[in-house]
């Protein structure tokens, strides 16, 4: 055996392996970086591990995209048996730039009642995480998960030390 | 003077205006047909996703290069501030565009409202101007010149929402500040403005206005309960641009619940319309003032500047 050919049949034997496991649950990523917001803080390392075995189901946080079925009352009447999408990531259906005029005339085009006024992707993260950190006693302050970047600082004017009822003319 | 002071202030003039038209000509120059430019901008705004984090104002506060704050944006100690002996929650000023205020009903859990002009339809600013300062473009702001006002305060009395406020920077160089909803940095440009792009919630939604219409009412309908069933801004006051969807009726969140629906103008052009010699009089009268404001002010520069009033219209300040 030619070392080429030693090389073919390893890749083959690789390729074999990769295929062999790309189940759901090897293509779940363990961590995922939220980087959306980086010049106001830092992005936010997501443990999707971890997430992943507290929920019950995929469908909590993925809808109907999953093929694991829906809790949604919405997705359900459609989505009841749908199979899995090819693409899961919640930033293929819930754009990071929700009120640009490109996606403005996309989505006056929608025709799909339920998948109208559907929300970005900033507030798609904070209605998810939020809802359930309140039920779950996860963090729920702004810094608690997103640690800000010195220019966050200056955004926020961090430093103001003025009294609460100086100027101003109410 | 409070809101509603100033309200009363009005309804008062109207009042006047009205007792003395001995009939025949009420409503014969009301406005209330203009429906505005069809695919102007909104924004609609949902009580029920606010979380009083108040970026919205640090961002305006960026974007509008306004004067550093007294308190951090992220210091919400400022919900518990309270004017004119606790009648008044904070408002808008020179220094702030926008401010969010909290509402704590009974048996509900804290409510914010963010603050800033509404971008009527019809606006009472700007009928109430008597130097044509201000003006509504096609993508719905309403926007001012700075360089022309004369700081007579008639927007800040007609303004049902307690927006305009002034800079007082020298005697005769008070001029109107107010949100402007960024026309010029970005809505004219296609772009939302800061507060909406910064808002963590999406509580505030941007977007046609007829479009965020149907959003509103389909938002109400898909969550029973979640919501009153009202737009508020649809039809109140002749229509406004920024809207808002509320889990408690509006009075509770500081809205006025009944505005009516005619828009501000036809009041006051109703009350014009009775004594016409106002209208011949008061223009030349403000313009006298203004000139009279311009040339005490600058030495060097002011004939630049009453050359530019024309060319630049309602350019920011
Ligand atoms: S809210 Fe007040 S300042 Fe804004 S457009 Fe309406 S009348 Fe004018
Ligand atoms: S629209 Fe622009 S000017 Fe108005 S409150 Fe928002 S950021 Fe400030
Ligand atoms: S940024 Fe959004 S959530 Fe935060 S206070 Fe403003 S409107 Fe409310």
């Amino acid at each position: 055996m030619s070392a080429k050919q030693i090389l073919t049949t390893l890749m083959m034997v690789l390729a074999l392996i990769v295929v062999g496991s790309t189940t759901m649950a090897a293509d779940m990523p363990e961590q995922v970086s939220l980087d959306t917001m980086v010049e106001l803080f830092e992005a936010v390392e997501f443990d999707h591990d971890m997430h992943s075995e507290l929920g019950e189901d995929c469908s909590v946080c993925h809808h109907h995209t999953t093929g694991t079925g829906t809790t949604d009352d919405r997705c359900i009447s459609c989505h009841a048996n749908s199979d899995e999408l090819e693409t899961v990531a919640c930033i293929n259906c819930h754009v990071s730039d929700p009120f640009s005029s490109e996606h403005l005339s996309r989505e006056s085009q929608e025709i799909y009642q339920f998948h109208i006024d559907r929300p970005g992707l900033k507030a798609a993260y904070h209605w998810n995480c939020i809802g359930c950190h309140e039920e779950m006693d996860g963090p729920t302050g702004c810094e608690d998960c997103h640690a800000r970047t010195p220019e966050g600082d200056e955004f926020y004017h961090k430093d103001a030390t003025g009294s609460a009822d100086e100027g101003g003319h109410h | 003077m409070s809101g509603i002071s100033r309200r009363k202030f009005l309804a008062a003039s109207v009042a006047v205006g009205a007792a003395t038209t001995l009939g025949g000509t009420k409503k014969a120059l009301a406005a209330g047909s203009f429906s505005g430019y069809p695919n102007s901008m909104g924004v609609l705004v949902d009580l029920t996703r606010c979380i009083g984090c108040r970026s919205c104002e640090a961002a305006c506060n960026k974007e509008q290069k306004l004067p550093d704050p007294n308190l951090p944006f992220d210091d919400m100690s400022v919900f518990d501030q309270t004017f004119h002996h606790g009648t008044q929650k904070r408002r808008t000023d020179e220094s702030a565009y926008t401010v969010v205020n909290r509402y704590t009903p009974e048996g509900s859990e804290p409510i914010y409202r963010k603050v800033q002009c509404n971008h009527c339809a019809e606006p009472a600013c700007l009928s109430s101007c008597f130097v044509n300062a201000y003006t509504k473009t096609k993508e719905g702001a309403v926007i001012y010149d700075g360089s022309v006002c004369v700081g007579c305060r008639n927007c800040m009395i007609a303004c049902p929402f307690n927006v305009p406020a002034y800079s007082y920077s020298s005697a005769f160089g008070a001029v109107v500040k107010k949100c402007i909803f960024c026309h010029e940095t970005r809505l004219k440009d296609g772009l939302p403005p800061a507060c909406v792009e910064i808002c963590p919630q999406e509580a505030l939604t941007f977007g046609k206005r007829k479009d965020l219409l149907k959003i509103g009412h389909q938002r109400i309908q898909t969550h029973p309960g979640r919501y009153i069933d009202r737009v508020y801004g649809e039809k109140e006051l002749g229509g406004t641009h920024w809207m808002y969807l509320s889990p408690i009726p509006v009075e509770e969140v500081g809205f006025d619940p009944r505005p009516g629906n005619e828009p501000i103008i036809s009041h006051v052009k109703e009350f014009l319309g009775v004594v016409p010699m106002v209208l011949a009089i008061w223009p030349a009268l403000f313009t006298g003032f203004h000139l009279l404001a311009k040339n005490q002010e600058g030495h060097g520069d002011h004939e630049h500047d009453t050359e530019h009033q024309h060319d630049e219209e309602g350019g920011q300040q």
